[in-house]
């Protein structure tokens, strides 16, 4: 009993630390989608962000730089976006494909010209990346049963930016829903014409969402290379950015069940990596890629209104053009 | 001429070419900033896709996946569409052909042994993509999410199908076996041959005037028949088209699938023509393409056999530029793609503006 629920403990582990990329992402793209804008360039935001922050860190040696070099590259992606679909009203989604093509050459085309290598960067030493904290009193709770590894495994032992992901939920929650920005930004994703009325700027107020969104996106990518991983290596977003667009769906775009949805999504792929090769009793074994596939399969029954409905923000994926 | 004569001038040649020569000036500052002369870049390029026989045959069996992936996107862009899951369609697509091509009577002639294994593309990319229609047309929800997640579905029924089930026995990577020999489609320099002509070895196959003949058949369908007019009509206004008689609903589910039997026949070019066995991630990248294909073929056929042919020799050419230059790989193409769907699709009217201005101002009324 006490070795399934150890296994059970090391798989939440695992769900967590798969989760927070997911969880940067899809808080990204809740503020982009409120706003109206549809953001399927996630993933290449989230790419784009690891390489840099992985270059940044190896170059200067911190990876507190190489965040920030993440979060700036991260940003200028959703600027374009921005400068594309908000300025000149072009296609969302389209642009959005392009950011995404656009990450997935560049970080290939780049790390060959900078570093020497095909789609990897150099491997960060020691304290070039984000390092595990360990948090007071493990030694001391460590004795209760259960308790205690719950704790030790699953509580203590992440890196900062895993609890900067879990802390930053009520924050997004707390601006969306209780402040003033917060309520022009959900006003400018519903009706922007009232919003242009009441004499604010829907372009200014769809570019603050998108640069938060590039913001977020870009620790997220910034944790894949510098504190899951020690190095950027080719694609390893590996779909991620589509993974929290499907959270974010799944979690109707609000913060607190986009999170259930990310954590829930977490989850099977950290349960997909468990039951490789493991027979079940009376089931068999699992096909693994049933299980990859089922964050998908849940969201496309979800779409179709069989499980709740998703409905969308009213005006996303509009470009708002002022009437003269 | 007249104001709205010069409009049309306008958005139908000078915004898009305007469009695509921004996208080749930002490659060209790429190239410059990782240190590559674009000039000489551009050379070897050219010179590798196009300047002997060899590289012009690698430049058309590029150029023909595009054309599938191209049409389909363009089909469904038609119908107001944005069918982003081309990618997975052709994968798909491609066991359909394979399922035909691998199990087959193989005594059968080639004559029915190939256009079998054609349709069984077709079927397989269109069934991949009616899911999606159907959900979109009768349930609301968006097509550009499903068909995203139908990619990745479509990415873990392959590697199941292709590990568990058409993997040969002891066999360590996932692939089929080989195809029958009668499925195979005949190189053209294998033709050229036995006409009495030599011309240097190259995977272009049959499947490029399968592409010709698919063009020119979305030609017909979209300008000259009731269907294609339905579609075009459909996208343009979906009001008018419902005053009209028409059946949007209907419109959409046969739209995605005419869209995703398209996508279906890369397995054609690259299976049948060139492997002759199903493998992992043969479609790698093409249904991506076929989305800068068709905004830079501004979604008319001829424009996507020009734009086909164009990445074509930026697929081949690339990959001369891998061989040739230290600091650039093949992958420079797909930030190419990237900045063409960026400029002719997200940033399409950055230069209308200023366009109007200067070659079609509005005159003061008075």
């Amino acid at each position: 009993m006490s070795d399934f629920f150890l296994t059970a403990v090391l798989t939440l582990d695992a769900s967590v630390r798969v989760c927070v990329p997911l969880i940067f992402a899809a808080m990204a793209g809740l503020f982009a989608e409120r706003s109206g804008v549809v953001d399927i360039g996630l993933e290449g935001k989230l790419l784009m962000s690891a390489f840099v922050a992985a270059s940044a860190a190896s170059v200067f040696g911190s990876p507190w730089l190489g965040l920030i070099a993440g979060m700036f590259a991260s940003s200028v992606l959703a600027m374009i976006h921005g400068f594309a679909s908000i300025t000149y009203k072009g296609n969302q989604i389209v642009s959005g494909v392009a950011i995404n093509i656009l990450a997935s050459g560049l970080t290939m085309i780049l790390t060959l010209a900078w570093f020497k290598r095909g789609g990897i960067t150099p491997t960060l030493q020691g304290d070039e990346r984000f390092l595990s904290i360990t948090l007071p009193g493990v030694d001391f709770i460590d004795h209760i049963p259960f308790l205690g590894v719950i704790y030790r495994e699953l509580i203590s032992g992440h890196n900062i930016l895993v609890y900067l992901a879990f802390a930053i939920v009520p924050v997004v929650w707390w601006i969306v829903f209780r402040t003033r920005f917060g309520l022009q930004l959900r006003a400018v994703g519903e009706n922007p014409k009232a919003v242009d009325t009441a004499g604010l700027s829907v372009e200014g107020l769809r570019y603050k969402a998108l640069l938060i969104g590039g913001i977020l996106c870009g620790i997220g990518g910034a944790y894949l290379s510098t504190a899951y991983n020690a190095q950027f290596t080719k694609e390893m977003t590996a779909g991620g950015g589509f993974i929290a667009l499907a959270a974010l769906i799944f979690g109707k775009w609000h913060p607190y069940r986009v999170l259930a949805a990310c954590f829930l999504f977490a989850f099977l792929q950290a349960l997909a990596i468990r039951l490789q090769g493991v027979i079940i009793p009376g089931i068999g074994e699992i096909p693994v890629q049933l299980i990859d596939a089922t964050p998908y399969i849940l969201t496309i029954i979800l779409l179709a209104g069989f499980i709740g409905k998703a409905v969308p923000p009213k005006a996303s994926a509009q470009p708002y053009i002022k009437e003269l | 001429m007249t104001r709205d004569k010069r409009l049309s001038w306008i958005n139908g040649l000078l915004l898009p070419l305007f469009n695509v020569l921004t996208a080749f000036i930002a490659t060209g500052i790429v190239f410059l900033f990782i240190g590559v002369d674009p000039i000489e870049a551009t050379k070897i390029l050219l010179y590798g896709a196009l300047g002997y026989d060899e590289g012009l045959g690698y430049t058309l069996y590029y150029a023909t996946n595009f054309v599938f992936t191209g049409l389909a996107v363009a089909v469904a862009f038609h119908a107001g569409l944005f069918n982003i899951g081309g990618e997975g369609q052709a994968y798909v697509g491609g066991l359909g052909i394979a399922l035909v091509a691998l199990y087959i009577n193989p005594a059968m002639s080639a004559w029915i042994v190939i256009p079998l294994a054609i349709s069984g593309g077709l079927l397989f990319g269109a069934l991949w993509a009616i899911i999606p229609a159907y959900l979109q047309a009768y349930r609301g929800s968006h097509i550009v999410i499903t068909t995203i997640m139908f990619n990745f579905l479509a990415s873990a029924l392959m590697v199941y199908v292709l590990v568990n089930i058409l993997r040969e026995v002891g066999e360590m990577s996932p692939e089929s076996g080989d195809f029958i020999k009668v499925s195979w489609l005949p190189f053209v320099h294998d033709i050229f041959a036995s006409f009495g002509y030599k011309i240097a070895r190259s995977p272009l196959n049959l499947s490029i005037l399968v592409a010709l003949f698919f063009s020119a058949a979305v030609w017909f369908f979209l300008w000259h028949t009731r269907w294609g007019f339905a579609i075009r009509a459909a996208g343009k206004s979906n009001e008018a088209a419902i005053y009209s008689g028409i059946n949007p609903k209907k419109i959409i589910v046969v739209t995605m699938c005419i869209s995703g039997a398209l996508a279906g026949l890369v397995g054609i070019n690259e299976l049948m023509g060139v492997q002759h066995r199903l493998f992992l991630n043969f479609n790698y990248g093409y249904g991506f393409g076929g989305i800068a294909v068709a905004l830079m073929g501004r979604n008319h056929p001829i424009g996507i056999l020009i734009a086909a042919f164009l990445f074509g020799i930026l697929y081949q050419g690339g990959a001369e530029l891998d061989f040739e230059l230290q600091n650039v790989s093949r992958d420079i193409v797909v930030v190419m793609q990237g900045l063409v769907i960026l400029f002719c699709g997200g940033l399409e009217y950055l230069y209308r503006p200023v366009l109007i201005r200067f070659l079609a101002p509005i005159k003061e009324s008075k």
